[in-house]
């Protein structure tokens, strides 16, 4: 049991930043080690091609199984599947994303494997026999410091908080056969409706533009999309209050009890920051408020703010950006 | 139909965190507990099915020492029908030896539904339900905002990032709750003196030897304070330049 396994998260066919975050997160506990990084993609037939990528970010192996029951994400026979994987004894840890599917199916594999799982990591080291993680608790206010002891150890990391970083490798490809009927299940989709899946998610983007009750109303979100549309590769989030009111789905909620991002620029625009938000975006790289409150919490977590009123900032924000993004062509 | 909901006190989070001088855990000096806010959800959420049913009973089962009592007679004070306590001294950090212990009890009787906030505010790592679903064969559907059960069947709403989807199920199961589903009820005096009289059992918890333990708890390293490049549109340029030369945020 020397290997690292990895989940290579996919949505709709595409690979998400998530899985080479994990490939990437498997690396570098490998390295060093004797163990090779193994990434398992589960996917509809074609769903190998992306095996380039995860070579990419460190894969030596990347165990595939193409099956059209596994072109969405199916929590029982996923986790059916990567239980059986990992107890195949070939590995020392196995690597998932904190996402919103890691989230259902790490568990899921720990429990069929009876065993611990170290949830929503944000660093992790091997110290002797341990794996030693750090996980933020109490909304974000205090880090827990944990030893896994387990074997193998399984591990979910918090998307963001490790970055991806290239190391290619030349690997091989081991197309593997599904364990049972892949589209078999107990719980049954009957409908998703997913937002305009053109759009960035929050877990993807490297920009995050975010609204509060600051913009008043729903018909003045649009002042938020178009700054996002000027950065060009922003999603829009939005905090607890607006989404209670509606002005948002529930889903574009960042917090606490939302989504927790660590993009690499926030803007929080017309946001007080309470701290149930806070504890959703803490860890951005960059802050930028923009609130007419000079003394909104916001501002002491910001990097920057502009003390204004946010339909005069915004539009004039929005055209700046948009200049400077075309002065770099 | 017979609803179980594992609820788990959790103190206030609305106040500034010391560590304790064991730093292996936070200063409980003052602090104020309640359920955790999801479990609130699911208690609710369970209540009013079973008032709209006319009949059954929910039972709330929490973990940890004599301190969860309080807890559990606030879900009973709510309405829930009976309450168990699973009896140690502290709760583990480690999800799975808690699930365990749950799933020791849980698998014992026979409930049609198994319930479970998304996850808890203070460890927040939201692995308990869905292992306990495991351990006890069940089918699990995290993260539930609505939740319907009709004639043995269950049809759930769950949040998804970028979207929803609706999925359909048969009992017994699990379900972890996710917010939206019902904001929970405050006991009326009436419940408070019911709530007196409904049965408490407490048992040992049967739980294993933790593999994930804590080694140590720190409060995160405060954010360099930032400043106030200035006030209204005219700040705007200043603002471009900084995240263009300083942080390197706009290429």
């Amino acid at each position: 049991m020397t290997h690292i396994l990895a989940f290579a998260e996919q949505r709709g066919g595409a690979l998400r930043k998530v899985a080479l975050e994990a490939v990437s997160t498997a690396r570098g506990l490998a390295d060093g080690q004797d163990g090779e990084v193994h990434a398992l993609l589960l996917g509809a037939p074609g769903i190998a091609a992306h095996a380039e990528s995860l070579f990419e970010y460190g894969a030596d192996v990347v165990l595939v199984v193409e099956h059209d029951g596994f072109a969405q994400y199916n929590a029982e026979s996923a986790s059916a599947f990567v239980a059986d994987r990992i107890a195949s004894g070939a590995y020392r840890a196995a690597i998932f994303a904190a996402s919103a599917m890691g989230k259902d199916l790490a568990p899921r594999v720990a429990g069929k494997l009876k065993t611990a799982l170290a949830s929503d990591v944000t660093s992790l080291a091997r110290e002797g026999d341990a794996y030693v993680v750090t996980h933020p608790t109490y909304t974000g206010k205090v880090i827990a410091t944990a030893r896994l002891l387990a074997k193998p150890a399984l591990i979910s990391v918090r998307p963001g908080a490790i970055p991806a970083i290239a190391k290619p490798r030349t690997g091989r490809v081991e197309k593997v056969a599904p364990v049972g009927d892949p589209a078999k299940s107990r719980v049954v989709v009957t409908e998703t409706s997913t937002s305009d899946s053109k759009k960035l998610d929050l877990g993807d983007a490297p920009v995050i533009v975010s609204g509060g009750r600051g913009l008043k109303a729903s018909e003045h979100f649009h002042l938020v999309e178009e700054l996002a549309d000027a950065f060009g590769n922003a999603a829009v989030g939005a905090t607890r209050a607006v989404t209670d009111e509606g002005w948002r789905p529930h889903s574009d909620q960042i917090g606490q009890t939302g989504r927790v991002v660590s993009p690499d620029l926030y803007v929080a625009v017309g946001i007080s920051g309470a701290i149930q938000h806070l504890a959703g975006m803490r860890t951005a790289r960059t802050i930028v408020a923009i609130n007419r409150d000079k003394d909104a919490p916001i501002f002491k977590v910001a990097d920057y703010g502009i003390v204004g009123d946010v339909f005069e900032v915004l539009p004039v924000l929005t055209k700046a950006i948009r200049e400077a993004k075309k002065a770099q062509g | 139909m017979r609803i179980a909901v594992c609820i788990k006190r959790v103190p206030d989070m609305d106040v500034k965190f010391r560590i304790a001088g064991h730093a292996k855990g936070v200063d409980e000096t003052g602090l104020k507990y309640d359920m955790a806010d999801f479990d609130g959800y699911a208690v609710e959420a369970a209540l009013q099915m079973m008032e709209k049913e006319g009949a059954g009973e929910v039972v709330v089962v929490s973990l940890g020492p004599d301190a969860v009592q309080e807890t559990l007679r606030k879900a009973l004070s709510m309405g829930a029908t009976s309450a168990i306590q699973l009896k140690c001294d502290e709760v583990p950090f480690d999800g799975f030896a808690v699930a365990s212990a749950l799933a020791s009890e849980l698998g014992g009787a026979t409930y049609d539904l198994i319930m479970f906030g998304r996850m808890s505010t203070d460890n927040a790592n939201g692995v308990v339900g869905p292992m306990v679903a495991e351990l006890l064969g069940l089918p699990v559907v995290t993260a539930c905002s609505k939740l319907e059960i009709v004639a043995g069947r269950g049809t759930a709403r769950r949040e998804l990032e970028g979207g929803a989807e609706f999925v359909a199920f048969d009992l017994p199961a699990v379900v972890t709750i996710d917010e939206g589903i019902a904001r929970p009820r405050y006991p009326s005096l009436k419940g408070i003196m019911a709530a007196k009289k409904k049965p408490l059992a407490t048992k040992p918890a049967n739980l294993p030897e933790p593999r994930l333990v804590i080694a140590r708890m720190d409060l995160p390293p405060e954010r360099k304070a930032g400043r106030i490049v200035g006030e209204g549109a005219a700040a705007v340029p200043e603002l471009v330049r900084l995240l263009q030369q300083e942080a390197k945020v706009l290429a």
